[in-house]
């Protein structure tokens, strides 16, 4: 859905997006990952062709953007930087301004498969599906400079989904969002993703990625420094995490094989956990809780981010 | 997307306010100058204001003479420059091309717009100022005098006179009016050129209103100084006022012509500049 090769963006001498391979399949959830500042919009703007690379290219849909640019993005629903919308107007008034803005005709041309898109026909039934699927199907017509930030959000995801895309790219859609908010976005994303929409979305918010997405592109200054399935990503790392109120009987009986100790939760070399407890329980060690240890989302990230940013650096100098 | 575009200036209340206010000025000045009868003399303040008061059939002309010189530059300048920066700001420009409309499309749909605003101003104008000429100094030619010592060829006769003094009909006069009132769009046109480049390279809209207005002060200084008059003939605002022209007998085409060659040099080229500009900008509001 979204391949790029060698993709680069330069302001002048200040290198942005530097060298960024891309590659987003079908069907998946894709987490683009990175600290402020690290390029992640850049490289948005740049698939929706608001931006133009430095050098590199981009496919999008199949398709070379931004030469075609104009045939993939009626299939493409966008969310960049956050919402906008006309002030002075009602949220359905802007729906029916943005949808009319694309043009009367889906993509595939008139009477082109029925897919994405949509007719004028079909506009005011779309603008209310969508408004019900985002959560503001009971929304009046005060005009969207008083809606709250949420609501706001939420009115740009509607305008993102509008014409049924085959691919979102979403930058931060959680932004103002209350949890329960959250959890509701992130159960129409996984639903729109079940029923075949590829989604691409931006976050610096880790456990959001790790519990929405498949996979997930990591860039730190410019760089795309890892790019893998969330469950590789997140491999068991060969050690155990027990639970006990024995911790001193655990230690001693496990002798040198704990390589650490946080009051009652101990970190044991070896990833067999039925070994392990077997063990613990046979030596009268009472287990309140036994897992193999895997990574985390966050593990990852600062381990991969750790060279090149400043901010990271310092973090560094703090643990050691 | 010209309807998108046309329907999004129709819906904003600012639009309405703009030619509001550009309306209200001249029926202001008209009511004063019914009350007093005291019309500036010819040759002082706006051009033709001094021969209302023979007919209010000539109002129009002066109606555009006094919103000429500011209020509808300022108008033009501030819709011409907050089409483009206006969306940057608002952060609708993303999203207006990620639909995606393309760059020079929604160029040329702004630009549609901005000439339409423009004719429905001076249109506007000249219809409030002709039913209020109407109504305050009458139809039909009348044989009015200023009742100033100024005896003036302009206040001579029974019937409205053009500037060299001979009589129109009111055909002549509505015929004359429409050549003003195209002659003053296409200058307007000039102005919104400019700010409509200057709103593509500012997200600022006030900034490109502001720089466009800059360019015509500059401008109507220049004109006025003798040391500059190399340039003088190419200036933006240099034959701003040759629409009086129209109300000459005969009429004088020269400045005129001019006019509007000046005009739609700087359209083409300030156009061009802004879809060059624009065409190929990155778009990082």
């Amino acid at each position: 859905m979204i391949v790029t090769e060698g993709l680069t963006k330069r302001y002048g001498h200040l290198l942005v997006v530097d060298q960024v391979d891309l590659e987003v399949r079908e069907g998946d959830r894709y987490g683009f990952l990175g600290p402020n500042g690290s390029g992640k919009t850049t490289v948005i703007r740049m698939l929706l062709g608001l931006v133009y690379a430095t050098s590199g290219s981009i496919t999008l849909l199949g398709k070379p953007v931004p030469k075609h640019v104009g045939d993939v993005l009626p299939s493409v629903g966008a969310l960049v930087e956050g919402p906008s919308s006309y002030g002075h107007l009602s949220g359905r008034a802007n729906l029916a301004l943005m949808d009319a803005a694309g043009g009367s005709r889906g993509p595939g041309g008139p009477g082109g498969p029925g897919g994405p898109g949509g007719g004028r026909r079909t506009r005011r039934r779309r603008i209310e599906d969508t408004l019900e699927r985002v959560g503001l199907g009971g929304i009046d017509n005060r005009p969207v400079k008083r809606y709250s930030l949420g609501m706001r959000q939420r009115l740009g995801l509607a305008a993102a989904l509008l014409r049924a895309p085959r691919l979102l790219i979403l930058d931060e859609p959680t932004n103002g969002l209350d949890p329960q908010g959250i959890r509701e976005i992130r159960d129409l994303l996984v639903e729109l993703n079940e029923a075949g929409t590829t989604v691409f979305l931006s976050s610096h918010q880790l456990g959001e990625i790790e519990q929405l997405c498949t996979r997930v592109g990591i860039v730190d200054a410019g760089r795309l420094v890892r790019q893998e399935d969330l469950e590789t990503l997140r491999a068991p790392t060969g050690r155990s995490v027990v639970h006990t109120p024995d911790a001193d009987r655990a230690l001693e009986l496990l002798d040198g094989r704990v390589e650490q100790r946080d009051a009652g939760r101990l970190l044991v070399a070896g990833a067999d956990t039925a070994a392990l407890n077997a063990q613990l329980v046979a030596g009268g060690v009472r287990v309140t809780g036994i897992t193999a240890e895997r990574r985390t989302l966050e593990d990852v990230v600062l381990s991969v981010t750790s060279s090149g940013s400043d901010r990271v650096q310092r973090a560094d100098g703090e643990r050691s | 997307m010209i309807r998108v575009e046309l329907a999004k200036l129709v819906r904003r209340p600012r639009s309405w306010m703009s030619i509001l206010l550009l309306c209200g000025l001249p029926v202001l000045v008209a009511v004063f100058v019914a009350v007093t009868h005291l019309a500036p003399p010819p040759g002082q303040g706006p051009a033709l204001l001094s021969a209302v008061l023979s007919s209010g059939q000539l109002y129009p002309a002066a109606a555009l003479a006094i919103v000429l010189p500011i209020f509808l530059p300022v108008a033009v300048a501030v819709v011409a420059g907050d089409s483009i920066a206006g969306e940057a700001g608002a952060g609708t420009l993303r999203y207006l091309l990620a639909r995606p409309v393309g760059r020079t499309r929604l160029l040329v749909a702004k630009l549609i717009t901005l000439i339409a605003y423009t004719l429905a101003a001076v249109v506007l104008v000249t219809v409030t100022a002709y039913i209020t000429g109407v109504v305050l100094f009458g139809a039909k030619p009348v044989a009015a005098t200023s009742g100033g010592p100024t005896t003036s060829n302009i206040i001579s006769g029974a019937a409205a006179t053009t500037l060299s003094g001979t009589a129109m009909t009111p055909f002549d006069i509505a015929l004359r009016t429409l050549g003003a009132v195209s002659f003053i769009a296409v200058s307007m046109l000039g102005v919104a050129a400019i700010a409509l480049f200057l709103s593509t390279i500012t997200d600022s809209a006030l900034g490109a209103a502001l720089g466009a207005l800059a360019a015509l002060i500059t401008s109507e200084v220049l004109v006025t100084l003798n040391a500059a008059s190399v340039i003088n003939p190419y200036l933006p605002t240099r034959y701003w006022l040759a629409w009086i022209d129209f109300f000459r007998d005969p009429v004088v085409w020269r400045n005129i012509e001019r006019g509007y060659a000046v005009q739609l040099v700087y359209v083409l080229v300030f156009l061009g500049a802004a879809w060059a500009h624009f065409a190929t900008k990155d778009v990082t509001s």
